[in-house]
C-alpha cells in the first residue's frame, strides 16, 4: 500500500521558510554583516568571494541548475512527497557544489542524479526504521507474466492517478529505473551510472520493474467497477 | 529465438538499446508469437501512459531560488577555503601580525637578520674562493710562513696552526673581506674537501658558540674565543668539520702565538 512518511528531518537541513525570512530581513534592515544574496545576481554587501570562487559558482550554476527538474523528479518519486523531495534536492545540490571541483565529466545530469539518489537513499534508510516497508528483492518480486490476463490492460486518459499510485507502490529500486528510463529518458548506460550497477543489470531490472508495474495495474483495473 | 529469450530482450528492444541483429531476431519472433507480441504492446501502453499522463514532476519555481541562495551562501562560507580556510586564518592572522612587528623591529636591533646575512657572505666567500682559483694568497703548509704573511696586511694577527698530523693539512692563507672589514682566511684541506676559516677580531672577549648552520649544502660553524671571531665553512661532512673545529679551538688555546 501507499505509505505516507512522517520523517524526522535531518538536522543538517534548513527549513525552506527560513532563508526566505532571513533574506527579507536582510533587505529591510541593511545589516553590515550580510551573508545572503538578494534575489538577483548582485551580491549584497559583506559578501566575500574570490574571483576563483565566483568562477566556480558560475560554472556550477551553468552546469547543474538546468537539471533541477530532473533532480526534483527523481527525488519526488523516491521520497513520494514534495516537501522532502525539495529538501533532498537542496541537500544534493550543496553536496554537488562541495564536490564540483572534482567533477570533470560531461554528463552533469547523470552526475547530479547520482548525488540526488544517494541523498534520497540515505534519507530512506533513516526513515525506513520502525516502518514496515516493502523490502527489495529482485527474485521475490519477479512476476509471472503468464498469470496476468493480457487483455486486462487498457489505460484511459483519466488513469493518471492510478498509474502514479501503482508506480509509487513499487519498491524504490524498481521505481527508480522506470523513472530514470521512461520519465527522464536516460540511456541504459546513464541509468547504470546513476544507480551504480552493471549495464546488463539495467535491462533485467527494468524488465522486472515493468512486469511488476503491469501486475499492479492489472489488479487495480480488475478491482475497478 | 524462443519466448524466454524474447522476454528478457523485450525491454531492450522497446528502449532501442539492442544491436541491429538482435532487433531483427526479436521482430521475427514477435511476428510469429501472439503472447510475446501482447506483452510487448502492454509495455508500450504502460510506457505511453507514463509519458502522456505527465507524471514528470517539475521543480517548483521557488526551489531554484532557494537552491541558488543556499549554494551561494555555501560558496561564501567556503570562499577562502580554496587555499585559505577561516580556522586556518584565525591562527595565521595573529602570526602574520607578529611577524610584521618582528620584521619592523629587526632593522632597529639588527639582530638575527645580520647574522643570516653574514652566514650568506661566509658561504658566498667560500664558494668564490673555490670558483676563481683564488684559494690562497700565500701557499704554504707551514704555519710559520702563513702567520707572518698577514703582518702589515691586517690590524690583527690571526692564530694559525697546522693540523696536518690530525689529517687537516694547512694549505695557505689569503685576505678576504667580510662583515665590512678585511679578515684573515685560513685554508685547510681534508682529502678533496676545502675548509675556509675566517678570522677577525671580536668586540666580545668571552667564549660564545653559535649554532651550526647549513646553507646550500655547506656547513657553517662559528664561535668566538680569545677576542676573535672564527667562522668555519666547508662541504665536509658535519661530524668531521666539528672534529676539525675542536682541534682548531684546542690548538688556538694551547699554543697562543
Amino acid at each position: 500500500m501507499f505509505q505516507v512518511f512522517t520523517p524526522k528531518k535531518p538536522a543538517s537541513l534548513t527549513r525552506r521558510s527560513q532563508p526566505n525570512r532571513l533574506c527579507a530581513d536582510q533587505s529591510r534592515s541593511n545589516k553590515p554583516f550580510g551573508l545572503l544574496l538578494d534575489s538577483g545576481n548582485q551580491m549584497v554587501e559583506g559578501a566575500v568571494l574570490t574571483l576563483a570562487g565566483k568562477d566556480q559558482l558560475v560554472r556550477f550554476e551553468q552546469a547543474i541548475l538546468p537539471h533541477l527538474d530532473a533532480a526534483y523528479n527523481l527525488a519526488r518519486w523516491l521520497t513520494r512527497n514534495d516537501h522532502d523531495a525539495q529538501d533532498m534536492v537542496q541537500e544534493a545540490c550543496l553536496r554537488a557544489f562541495k564536490f564540483f571541483a572534482g567533477f570533470h565529466g560531461v554528463d552533469a545530469r547523470a552526475w547530479l542524479l547520482t548525488i540526488v539518489r544517494n541523498t534520497c537513499y540515505t534519507w530512506l534508510e533513516q526513515n525506513r526504521r520502525g516502518q514496515a516497508m516493502t523490502s527489495f528483492d529482485e527474485e521475490i518480486h519477479t512476476v509471472e507474466e503468464d498469470a496476468l490476463n493480457p487483455s486486462a490492460l487498457a489505460l484511459k486518459s483519466g488513469d493518471r492517478e492510478m498509474l502514479k499510485e501503482s508506480l509509487e507502490q513499487l519498491p524504490a529500486e524498481f521505481r527508480e529505473v522506470i523513472v530514470l528510463r521512461d520519465l527522464e529518458e536516460l540511456s541504459y548506460k546513464q541509468v547504470a551510472e546513476v544507480i551504480n550497477v552493471p549495464l546488463g543489470t539495467v535491462m533485467s531490472r527494468l524488465a522486472r520493474a515493468r512486469a511488476r508495474l503491469k501486475g499492479i495495474l492489472c489488479s487495480r483495473l480488475k478491482e475497478k467497477p | 529465438m524462443d519466448c524466454t529469450n524474447a522476454q528478457t530482450l523485450l525491454d531492450g528492444y522497446l528502449d532501442g538499446e539492442l544491436d541491429p541483429l538482435r532487433n531483427l531476431e526479436i521482430e521475427e519472433h514477435l511476428h510469429g508469437c501472439a503472447r510475446c507480441s501482447q506483452s510487448y504492446s502492454d509495455r508500450q501502453i504502460i510506457r505511453g501512459g507514463l509519458k502522456t499522463e505527465s507524471l514528470y514532476f517539475k521543480a517548483p519555481a521557488d526551489l531554484r531560488k532557494r537552491i541558488q541562495r543556499s549554494v551561494r551562501q555555501a560558496a561564501k562560507a567556503e570562499a577562502p577555503a580554496g587555499w585559505l580556510s577561516w580556522p586556518w586564518l584565525r591562527v595565521a592572522a595573529p602570526l602574520a601580525a607578529t611577524a610584521l612587528v618582528v620584521l619592523m623591529l629587526v632593522p632597529i636591533f639588527g639582530g638575527p637578520s645580520s647574522d643570516e646575512l653574514l652566514t650568506q657572505d661566509v658561504v658566498a666567500s667560500h664558494i668564490r674562493s673555490l670558483m676563481v682559483n683564488h684559494l690562497a694568497d700565500v701557499r704554504s703548509t707551514d704555519e710559520h710562513t702563513v702567520k707572518p704573511w698577514f703582518n702589515g696586511k691586517l690590524d690583527f694577527s690571526p692564530p694559525v696552526s697546522d693540523l696536518a698530523k690530525q689529517g687537516f693539512p694547512l694549505v695557505g692563507g689569503r685576505l678576504d673581506y667580510l662583515n665590512n672589514r678585511p679578515v684573515a682566511a685560513l685554508v685547510y684541506q681534508r682529502d678533496k674537501h676545502v675548509i675556509n676559516v675566517f678570522v677577525w677580531p671580536s668586540d666580545n672577549s668571552g667564549q660564545t658558540v653559535g649554532p651550526v648552520k647549513t646553507q646550500q649544502g655547506y656547513h657553517v660553524i662559528r664561535w668566538t674565543s680569545s677576542g676573535m671571531n672564527f667562522w668555519v665553512v666547508s662541504d665536509l661532512e658535519q661530524n668531521q668539520l666539528a672534529k676539525f673545529t675542536d682541534l682548531l679551538k684546542s690548538s688556538a688555546t694551547t699554543s697562543p702565538t
